[in-house]
Order: C-alpha cells, then structure tokens, then sequence
C-alpha cells in the first residue's frame, strides 16, 4: 500500500496558508488518500467514475465549496477552493472534472445567474449530491467556437422549447439536471444565448455515454440530445444573456483547473522521484544518474513556479480584482506543464510505467483531455496574444 | 451525554526520526504535526454518544504548547464545542504529570465519560488514561474496541493475547480508545471553517512532577544488511540449515 | 530501597510463560540496586508453575488470593499491588507490557505517585538512580530515562528479557488480600481460536503481505506455522489489514503491534518503513519475496528471492523435517 502522500512544497508556501487553508487541503488530501487511491486504478482501466464516492464527497463540502453557507455550501475562499481541486487531482483529473463541473459549472451559473427560487431550489441539493448536473455547451461542430451554437429555445405560452445537441458533456449520462446553453433569437446573435435548467427526465431529453475514450475514463463524457424538450418560465436562468454568462462559468472552472494540473505534476514527481530513489540498475538507484536527475529538477520547478502562480491568482480572486486573461496565463502555463511532468515521470518510471499500478500514464492521458478542454491551450495563447497587443487573432 | 477528550498533538508517524541537538528530543524541522491518531477514536465516540444521546457537550482538553491550538481545533473542526489547552513549554513528557494536569482540569466537571486514545504515538506510554482515572477514583477500562452503555453502565472489549475481555463498568468512566472502535470522520469543510469560532480557552499547565527525566534520545542500532541466500525453492535448505546452525533461532 | 517487587501473570491458574522474564529483568535490577526479587502473583487460588521462579531469580513469590482475582481485576489488582510495594519498602515494581500488564502498571504508578518507564526494553542502575531504555515514535528511536523516586514502576517489553538461570530461594507463600475486586469486572474472555499464539508473545513470527495476492493464499503461511508446531504466530503487514484480509489484531509494524520474536519471516512483504519499525528487534530476519530490490532485504539477515509460491511450501517441508 502506498505511504501518504506529503505534497510538494519546495517553497515553503505552506506558510502562506492560513491554518484553515491548510486544514482544509489536508483534509481532502487524507481523503483521497484513503478513498480515491484504492479504486482509481480500476475504476479507470474499467472506465467507470466512483460514483459510490459522491455521497462522501458531498459529506465533506466538496461541491460549490466556494459558494456561500446560506445555500448549503461550505462558503469557502477560492485559495480553498483551488487547494481542493488540487488535492482531487492529484487523485485523477476525473474526480475533479466531476467536481468542477458539479461546482463550477451548474452550482455557479444557478448563483450567478439565477433568481433567488431558483437558488433556493436548486443549489442546496447539488451540495449534498443527491443531484448531479451536467454543463451544455459544447457541440459536435461548436467546441472552441461556442459562440457558433445551433442549440435554440423558442419562447411559447408556458415556457420554453429547446432543441439541439451537445456533446463532451462530463456527468451527461448521470446528471439529473443539465445547464443548457441555447439560442433564444437569430443564429447570428451570440447576444441572444441564455442559459436553462432543464430537467435530464423531461421528455425529448436523452443522454448517450461516448465510448472509446483513451483519456478520463474515470469520467462520464456524454452527447445529450434536446428534441423539442418543453421547460417552464421558471427554467431559464435570468440573469444569463450573451455569451459572456457561460465564459464566466467557464472562468471558474478554469480556475479550478490549474490548482488541479499542480495535483497532477505532484503526484506524477512524487511518484517519479520515490520510484528514482529505490530503483537499482548498473549497481545504483537510478536517481543518481545525470539524466535522470535532470528530468526531476525540471519537474520541481515547473511545480513550484505554478503554486506561486496560483496562490497569486487565488488571492486576486477573493480580493474581487481576478480577470479572464490571468485565468487564461494559469490555465495554459500550468496544464501544459502538467503534461510534459506527466510524460517525464513515466519515461523515467522505464516500463514499469506503463503498468496501471503506477500513475503517471494515466494522468499522462488524462492530462491531454485537460490541455484540450475548458480552452484549448492555443485558445488561451490567443486570449493572452489578444490581451497584450490588443489585435483579435481568433479568426 | 457530557463528555471530555483528551488529545495530543503528536508528530506524523511518517516522520523520519532525526534527533535535535540536545540529544534528548526530536528535530521538529519539517516535522508534520497531526492529532493522534488514537485519540481521533476518541473524538469520534464521544461525538457519535453526544449525538445518538440528542444532547450534551464534548469538550476536548490538551496539554501542549501554543501550538497545540491547532490541534484542538481540528476536534473543533470534527464537531466538538470547545477546546481548553493547558499550556506547558516543559514538563509534559511526563505521564503523571499529565494525568495530574488533567485531573485538576477536569474534576467536578460531571462529566459522564472522558475518553482518551489507549496511546500516543510518539512516547507511547500508554499510561496518561489509567493513571488520570486512579487520580479522579473513576473505573477505567484501556484499549477498547467496542462499546455498549445502557443508563449508568457500560460494557467494552478489549483485545489481550489469545482473546477478548468483556469488561463491565459503571459510569462515569474513564476509557481509552483503540482501533477498530469506530470509523473517525473526516472533519466537514464547513466544520473547518466553524472552528476557529468556537470557544478555545487557554490555562496554566498544573501538573507537577512525575520523577521521568530524559537522558538522552538515540536511533537504535542499524541491522546489519544480511545475505541473499540463494533463489527459489532451490535456496531452502540452505536457509534452514543457516538458522540452525549460523543464527541458532531453530 | 533496594528489593524489587515483580509482579506475575497468571491465566486459568497456570503461571504465564512471560513471567520468567519479569524475574529475569527484576533480578537485574535487584542486583545493582543490592535487594532482592520478592515475586507476586494475584489469583483466586493457587497457581501452578510458582515453583519455577526460584531458579529464575526470585527470593519469595508470593500467592495473594481473593475470590474477585481468578481474573484481571483492575482495581482490586492495583491496590493490592500498590499496598504490598508501600508496605515493603521496595525499590522497584516491575511488571510485564502485556495487556494486562499495559493496564496495571500505569494505576500502579498512579497510586504510589511514582516515576513510570513503559515498554522498556533494558534496564539498570546509575548512581544510585533506576535507568531505563524505551522505545517511541514506534521503534525509530528509543529513549534513556531516569526514574526519581522510590518504588519506580517499571514495564517490560515482552520477549526482550531472555530468562536466565539465577537460582535463588524462591520460598513461596499465599496470603489473602482484603476487599473486594473493584468497580471494573471481567465478565467473560472470549477466546481466540484454540491454538492461534499472540504475534507479541510469539518466538516465531511468519508475517505475509501484499505479494500473497489473495487473502485465500494465507492459507500457506498457516501451514508454514503450524510447522513450526505451536511456537510461531501469523502476523501481517498493514497492507493486507487495511484490505480486510486479516484482522487488525494480526497487524505487525507501526499502527499494529511491534513484535520482538527470535526469528521474523517476511513472506511477500516489500518492507516499506513503518512495517520495519514493527520487526526490527527480531533476533532473526528472513525475507521473501520475488523484487530483489525490495527494501526488507536490506534489514533482512537471510533472503531468498524468488516465487514465495514455491519457496513457501519447500520450507514448511523442511521445517516439518525438523521437528521429527
């Protein structure tokens, strides 16, 4: 059995935490010490997520856990949040994926964009995972260009009528809700998309698991498919309108998601750097040779550099002053350095790497699916290129 | 149900052991500190007795340095509803003055139990429990595994060599916790964030001296590294005929 | 100050084997401090095997009977205890770090207001004054202690303190202790499955781990301990506890018992550190296990590296051939 994790803090950052903070990340540390580790390995070579865990999850505040007390949430700041998708991560990206979506993507919109009923409803019952939501954004043929949605909402007497297609929907095929992002006007008028909560049981509604994924298997990843679906008045979300609403969503999401590559980088040099220590070949453990040592202090600082990065940008966030564009920096530097951790870690672990028993593969794997969605890297690229010359190279 | 615990700050059992300088201690560098594991049976039993009885208190109490405030708080974080540190820089390595500490803290508290964990996992003298129930003339029973009360009695297990001891006792009693006892929680984020709101009150350490005086703290001797026998099944025989007549253990 | 009062165990009115070793070790001390060994065993009646502590080490043993001792009686046992070491003016109580004795000795200290070294694993004197050595942070370390004031109470690690032939007198007495047992009854023992032997009280430990693969494959270390035909135990790494394919009770290393047993056999163990820490004392240690670079092999005395499924039921032959 593996030894607890102990984290990476080259830096002494721990020191910059609050005793919550600290507790906080320690105690979804042990968590995932004592929970994920034991099943993950399977769970992923047999492509199912543990949904056994949602219930403990829940238990312990994981999901909205940035979103205020009033509606069952843990009301905690965002450094607490990122150290909590960090810490899932360093499980697998499709737990935190599961727990970004459940929190940053349907929790968040409901309590940003939604009326006080809606809230009240909805959000205290996503806290407690008794309710599983899904994200509809994404389409077969609108992935980096959502604004090109096809997904429409007609207006009638008692609500409204949605049909269109999603697809690349983490937790599609388990949600009982789904925040669907349509268009209420012409096809050419981003500023007409609204957001919906429709419910997965409505008639029209179907979800269909995408099978053959080579990355996030721990992950459900479905197509959904609204045909004339009929949802209430009380469906739409009131405050969305413009594309603006679903990017700010996805600003959270993104937000989580580069503390989770940190988790990711950690637990593949940990694993990467106790693996160099005792494996023995040509007389000594190969972390006494050059080459090898040269990958590990590559991993080391590539992780070090990326918790300042988010700790900074953790405190920007709760101080009220965290733009898209520094989001976009974080996202970008620290997922794609995840990946070469990741790919590092393996070459080094030799052929034992490929072997599920160790982690780094798959977090290799997974890792691609993370450098791809949420904003593609080359996205990012262009929103930080957009953000410093102030030329718009998207098209 | 009003119910004590007593807990201890302790250094992580994954701690590689280096000495300090004063050759009497440990080198607390990048040390990590938890709450005894033991001790979180005890946190544990005392909030699952608290709840099934719909009302109470648990109050946990240390003995410890400032730091040790921080560990109060993760059994604030757990659920319990308020903390008393009995604060001593010195003098704490000893069980008995521990136990005379908490005695002095806790007598005339009423409480119906006061639960320990059966050991520390640092010194591990497995002694602070019995001894502060002798102090209070309270029954104690040590290392239990299971739990049953009914009113004013109670019955435990407890492991011993080659069986179970059925204990009975009646309350209030002193118990100390082992594993297997119950499932610790995990404290709620929320519960984390509630602690630092919760009463923590700090007093003098009060407990005198037990006699116990650290002389020196060594690593114990190194196992020399042995030999590969041989491999397979092939390499028994020569095993056994070395721990017969090399190691003379057969 | 200077008499040592050694507190027996008696189970089922028959002596405990580790009460040769409390002798042993309170002889020890008796001799630097200059005083005798005055042995003390709490029962109902008489107890079988107090013939044998004569040549041990012990001047007198004395029976002291009531009616509530047939078993532990924790209350009644520690003022008894706690009575006889003020009335005789004795240096030193010491007792064995059994469960029992992990119960008792700590009341004991409490009433007499003494210095308390637990789990001690040497002792001795130093102008004048009761030393002792004890392990902590799980054996990565062990401490010297002085103990101030007389009696000090001291518990002995079990299976550390070798007996040895001392013969003294041994003349043996029964009293009857007064009062009643206490407040804290043993109502019942239940026991063990006849034959299982403690891993902490055990010569031989055959400990098995994760290279087992299956918790039905234990099967072959019980045969490799029956074997050894009633002295060694079955223990386990906290691996396969964790996995629920052995009971907790089995657990060798630091969350489980540390063991100090003759010889230690490591069956499909990696020796990862906090198992180490649980075995280390072992007087022998021999690994098994097919990784040559497993970490056990270098505390290991003897190793043989290989497929356990085969070299495991070779030695229970061989073993076997043994006790003929």
């Amino acid at each position: 059995m593996a030894p607890k994790f102990q984290g990476v803090d080259f830096y002494q950052m721990d020191g910059l935490l609050s005793e919550e903070e600290r507790a906080i990340r320690d105690t979804v540390r042990s968590w995932v010490d004592d929970n994920l580790m034991p099943v993950i390995g399977e769970c992923y070579i047999e492509g199912r997520f543990p949904k056994q865990l949602i219930p403990h999850m829940a238990e312990l505040g994981l999901f909205g856990a940035n979103l205020p007390e009033e509606y069952g949430c843990a009301g905690l700041n965002n450094v607490a949040y990122g150290l909590i998708m960090q810490e899932l991560e360093r499980g697998d990206s499709g737990v935190r994926s599961f727990a970004s979506v459940q929190g940053g993507l349907v929790m968040y919109p409901i309590y940003a964009f939604g009326s006080e009923e809606q809230k009240k409803k909805w959000l205290p019952e996503l806290a407690s995972g008794k309710l599983i939501g899904c994200f509809g954004l994404t389409e077969p043929d609108f992935g980096s260009n959502p604004g090109g949605m096809i997904t429409v909402a007609r207006e009638t007497k008692t609500g409204w009528v949605l049909n269109g297609a999603k697809m690349w929907i983490t937790n599609g095929s388990t949600a009982g809700l789904a925040i669907v992002w349509a268009k209420t006007g012409k096809l050419e008028d981003q500023s007409s998309i609204r957001g919906f909560i429709v419910p997965t049981d409505a008639k029209g509604f179907t979800a269909k698991d995408q099978k053959g994924k080579l990355s996030l298997r721990a992950s459900d990843t479905s197509e959904l498919v609204l045909q004339d679906v009929e949802v209430g008045k009380d469906a739409l979300l009131p405050k969305s309108g413009g594309l603006k609403s679903p990017l700010m969503c996805l600003t959270q999401a993104r937000y989580g998601i580069a503390w989770g590559a940190i988790g990711a980088a950690m637990a593949c040099f940990d694993e990467a750097a106790s693996y160099a220590k005792n494996r023995v070949m040509f007389g000594k453990p190969i972390g006494g040779f050059q080459l090898q040592q040269s990958r590990l202090a590559e991993m080391l600082t590539e992780i070090t550099k990326a918790q300042l990065l988010c700790l900074q940008l953790g405190r920007l966030k709760d101080a009220g002053t965290m733009t898209p564009q520094q989001v976009s920096l974080a996202k970008r530097n620290n997922v794609d350095m995840a990946c070469e951790c990741a790919r590092e870690a393996r070459r080094l672990l030799g052929a034992n790497g490929i072997l599920a028993e160790y982690q780094s593969m798959r977090h290799l794997a997974n890792l691609e699916s993370v450098y791809t969605y949420e904003g593609t890297h080359d996205v990012h690229t262009l929103v930080l290129g957009q953000e410093i010359t102030g030329l718009n190279a998207f098209n | 149900m009003k119910i004590a615990v007593c807990i201890k700050r302790v250094a992580d059992s994954e701690t590689r052991v280096k000495i300090a300088a004063d050759g009497t201690s440990l080198d607390e560098a990048g040390v990590k500190f938890i709450l005894n594991p033991y001790d979180e049976f005890a946190v544990e039993e005392a909030l699952k007795r608290k709840e099934a009885a719909g009302a109470g208190e648990v109050v946990a109490v240390a003995v410890g340095g400032a730091s040790t405030q921080e560990t109060i708080r993760t059994a604030l974080a757990m659920g319990v509803d308020r903390g008393v540190l009995l604060q001593a820089d010195t003098g704490a390595a000893d069980p008995l003055a521990v136990a005379r500490a908490l005695a002095a803290e806790l007598k005339g508290g009423g409480y119906d139990l006061i639960l320990l964990g059966k050991a520390a996992i640092d010194d591990a003298h497995q002694a602070v429990g019995p001894m502060t129930a002798e102090l209070l003339d309270l029954p104690c029973v040590t290392a239990i595994t299971k739990l049953e009360i009914a009113g004013t009695s109670g019955t435990a297990e407890r492991e011993i060599e080659g069986g179970v001891e059925v204990v009975a006792f009646p309350l209030p009693a002193v118990l100390t916790c082992d594993k297997g006892l119950n499932e610790p929680r995990y404290p709620a984020l929320k519960g984390i964030m509630a602690a630092k709101k919760k009463p923590l009150e700090t007093k003098p350490f009060q407990g005198s001296g037990g006699g116990l005086q650290v002389l020196g703290m060594t690593l114990p001797p190194e196992r020399q590294e042995g030999k590969i026998v041989g491999e397979g099944a092939v390499a028994v025989p020569e095993l056994v005929r070395l721990l017969r007549e090399e190691a003379k253990v057969l | 100050m200077s008499n040592v009062l050694a507190v027996l165990e008696q189970r089922d009115g028959a002596l405990r084997k580790v009460s040769l070793e409390v002798i042993t070790g309170a002889r020890r001390l008796a001799d630097a401090l200059g005083g005798t060994v005055d042995a003390l065993v709490l029962s109902a009646g008489s107890v079988t095997g107090v013939d044998q502590v004569g040549a041990i080490g012990a001047d007198t043993v004395t029976t002291a009977t009531n009616a509530g001792f047939a078993r532990y009686a924790p209350e009644g046992f520690a003022r008894a205890i706690a009575d006889r070491a003020k009335g005789g003016g004795y240096g030193a109580v010491v007792l064995a770090a059994t469960a029992t004795g992990k119960d008792l000795a700590p009341r004991v200290a409490a009433r007499l207001g003494a210095a308390f070294g637990a789990d001690v694993t040497d002792l001795g004197v130093e102008n004048g004054a009761v030393i002792a050595t004890r392990p902590v942070y799980a054996g990565k370390a062990q401490l010297k202690v002085k103990l101030a004031g007389t009696p000090v109470v001291l518990s002995l690690r079990p299976n550390v303190f070798t007996p040895v032939r001392s013969p003294k007198a041994g003349i043996a007495q029964t009293v009857a202790v007064p009062g009643d047992a206490g407040r804290v009854v043993v109502r019942e023992i239940k026991a063990a499955p006849a034959g299982s032997l403690d891993v902490a009280e055990a010569s031989i430990v055959v400990s098995g781990g994760r290279g087992l693969k299956e918790p039905a494959n234990f099967a072959l270390l019980e045969q490799l301990v029956a074997a050894f035909g009633g002295k060694a135990a079955l223990g386990a790494s906290r691996a396969v506890v964790d996995a629920g394919w052995r009971p907790h009770g089995d657990q060798v290393g630091q969350t489980g018992k540390t063991v100090s047993p003759s010889l230690y056999v490591a069956v499909g163990i990696s020796g990862a550190i906090q198992h180490l820490a649980g075995m280390r004392t072992a007087k022998c240690i021999v690994a098994i296990n097919k990784d040559k670079d497993a970490p056990i092999f270098k505390v290991a005395d003897y190793g043989i590296v290989g497929d356990l499924f085969e070299i495991v039921p070779k030695l229970t032959e061989e073993i076997g051939k043994l006790q003929q």
